[in-house]
């Protein structure tokens, strides 16, 4: 199984079909989401079958609910195993979060606390979703807006103890890292410095929304925005120690036109191609 | 001292409380008091999100009834229907007989079907792939004993309502024609093209699209009625898969 090219890609959505059709190659690689594709047939199969044929293709999960208290959906499991034995991504993620809760499905990311029992929990799930796939996945840092009075481990201790567990890598969202910190009020840099690095295949970009709480900014995740500049400054920093790796523009709802996109793809670029020049190895 | 509330136990108040006014026990933040605006991050994206998912899934019913009490109306039926699995495109079979038995709708009696109509859209935009054959493909010694497997993605719909008449009243660029007081029928489907179609057509040609449907030979059929009104529809948008003489497998 072959990787995501150490390139920028971007979040693909239908309305840039043609824009990305017309551009062939120069993307490095399309992120869908899994769960768009689960129907049968019609628009979104043969627009990705056409995407695939020019694009590396990086399947991301919303629905698994890898961190919740239930058992995972072993029907939801088969369809990504099906959808994966189609399209052959070359990567799979999915989310340190909780979507569904008894017979409903949520559709958003929430909170689980960070204890013995839910690494268990998580870890046991990450098993199954790579025994099931027959690959490894990678695993997405929260955005979080609350954190749990039981938590015993730091976030970053409790990725690191999941990829020592399971060998699962992870996807490092530079966003989510800033406005988990910035809610919470600790310091981007500390978190990013003892986040298992050596674990990170993929990087997520994105912008936020700022709300005003009396103690200070609240960030919402909101994927509607440019990325902020210091997420930028964050990106570059990780990447001066990571070297280059595959970095996605996440841009889900107001989606500007394709070229605001594409200037987005291109300052990703730049950084990553200055990375490159002083990693000659690791380009 | 209080044991720690099981992962399990959490997640249910974190979820009840997406429900209710007060967020849930359990939670942390710099500021305590700060916890509820918190919690109404995620409290409004779950039900932002789904509202909005509902109203791209029945956007004539939010314009017949308008976006206020789409919104009232869709909290409702989320606490009461909420999805079933991650598959969204699936979600929202059920809401048309929400809509028949909803008091706020009762003024409103086509409301459900007009629902209905939009589910069928949605279901003929993702149904299975499949070929179409040519016009050539009727024109074989023997067309009375012939069978028809149609488009996976065909959907015959029916209304007591005057409910296609509506649904075509709410699209860019129509012109308001009187309502007849119903029914009306209507083919939903896919053409090649992945145009999702919603072709009226009336009873007659309706009874023989709906024995078509199940299998019967085209002689059997045209006993209902003249076939040639239905067969020009499907050929036309390419809603034949298959024409075959003996039983349908």
């Amino acid at each position: 199984m072959t990787q995501l090219p150490a390139t920028t890609g971007l979040g693909f959505k239908a309305e840039h079909f043609r824009d990305i059709m017309a551009a062939r190659g120069a993307l490095g690689f399309l992120e869908v989401h899994a769960e768009n594709y689960m129907g049968e047939g019609g628009v979104p199969h043969a627009m990705l079958a056409a995407l695939r044929e020019d694009h590396a293709l990086s399947l991301h999960g919303v629905g698994l609910s890898i961190g919740g208290a239930e058992a995972l959906d072993r029907d939801h499991l088969a369809r990504l195993r099906v959808l994966i034995d189609r399209y052959r991504p070359e990567s799979f993620s999915e989310h340190l979060a909780w979507s569904s809760h008894g017979a409903a499905w949520l559709n958003d990311l929430l909170p689980l606390p960070y204890t013995d029992e839910t690494l268990a929990r998580v870890c046991a799930h990450v098993d199954q979703v790579q025994e099931t796939l027959g690959r490894r996945m990678l695993l997405e840092n929260p955005a979080t807006y609350v954190t749990f009075e039981c938590s015993t481990w730091t976030e970053t201790d409790f990725l690191a103890e999941i990829v020592r567990r399971t060998g699962c890598g992870l996807l490092l969202d530079v966003n989510n890292v800033f406005v988990s910190a910035t809610n919470h009020r600790y310091c981007p840099r500390a978190y990013l410095s003892s986040f298992p690095r050596h674990a990170v295949a993929e990087i997520h970009l994105a912008g936020h929304d700022t709300e005003e709480l009396p103690s200070g900014p609240l960030l919402i995740d909101s994927h509607g925005a440019p990325v902020a500049d210091p997420v930028w400054t964050l990106y570059a920093e990780v990447l001066a120690q990571t070297g280059p790796l595959p970095t996605l523009i996440e841009w889900d709802t107001d989606v500007p036109e394709f070229e605001v996109l594409l200037g987005e793809a291109a300052r990703a670029t730049a950084l990553l191609d200055a990375v490159k020049q002083g990693h000659p190895d690791a380009a | 001292m209080q044991p720690e509330p099981s992962h399990a136990a959490l997640q249910a108040r974190f979820h009840a409380a997406l429900w209710q006014p007060d967020p849930p026990r359990g939670l942390a933040a710099v500021a305590q008091d700060e916890l509820a605006q918190r919690f109404a991050v995620y409290r409004n994206n779950v039900q932002h999100s789904l509202t909005r998912a509902l109203a791209a899934r029945f956007p004539v019913v939010e314009q017949i009834v308008g976006a206020a009490f789409f919104t009232a109306m869709a909290r409702v039926f989320i606490a009461a229907s909420p999805p079933a699995d991650p598959v969204m495109l699936r979600w929202g079979g059920v809401l048309p007989a929400f809509l028949d038995g909803f008091p706020p709708a009762a003024q409103l009696p086509y409301l459900g079907d007009v629902a209905r109509l939009e589910y069928a859209r949605g279901r003929a935009c993702h149904a299975a792939d499949a070929p179409s054959v040519a016009p050539e493909a009727l024109n074989v010694p023997g067309l009375e004993d012939l069978r028809l497997r149609l488009h996976p993605s065909v959907h015959l719909f029916a209304s007591p309502h005057p409910a296609v008449q509506i649904w075509q009243a709410h699209q860019p660029g129509s012109t308001r024609a009187p309502l007849r007081a119903g029914p009306n029928h209507a083919v939903i489907a896919r053409a090649p093209d992945f145009a999702v179609v919603v072709e009226p057509v009336d009873a007659a040609s309706f009874a023989v699209l709906s024995m078509l449907s199940k299998g019967a030979t085209l002689g059997h059929a045209a006993s209902q009625a003249d076939p040639t009104p239905a067969l020009t529809l499907l050929l036309r948008y390419g809603l034949i898969s298959d024409a075959l003489t003996g039983d349908i497998q």
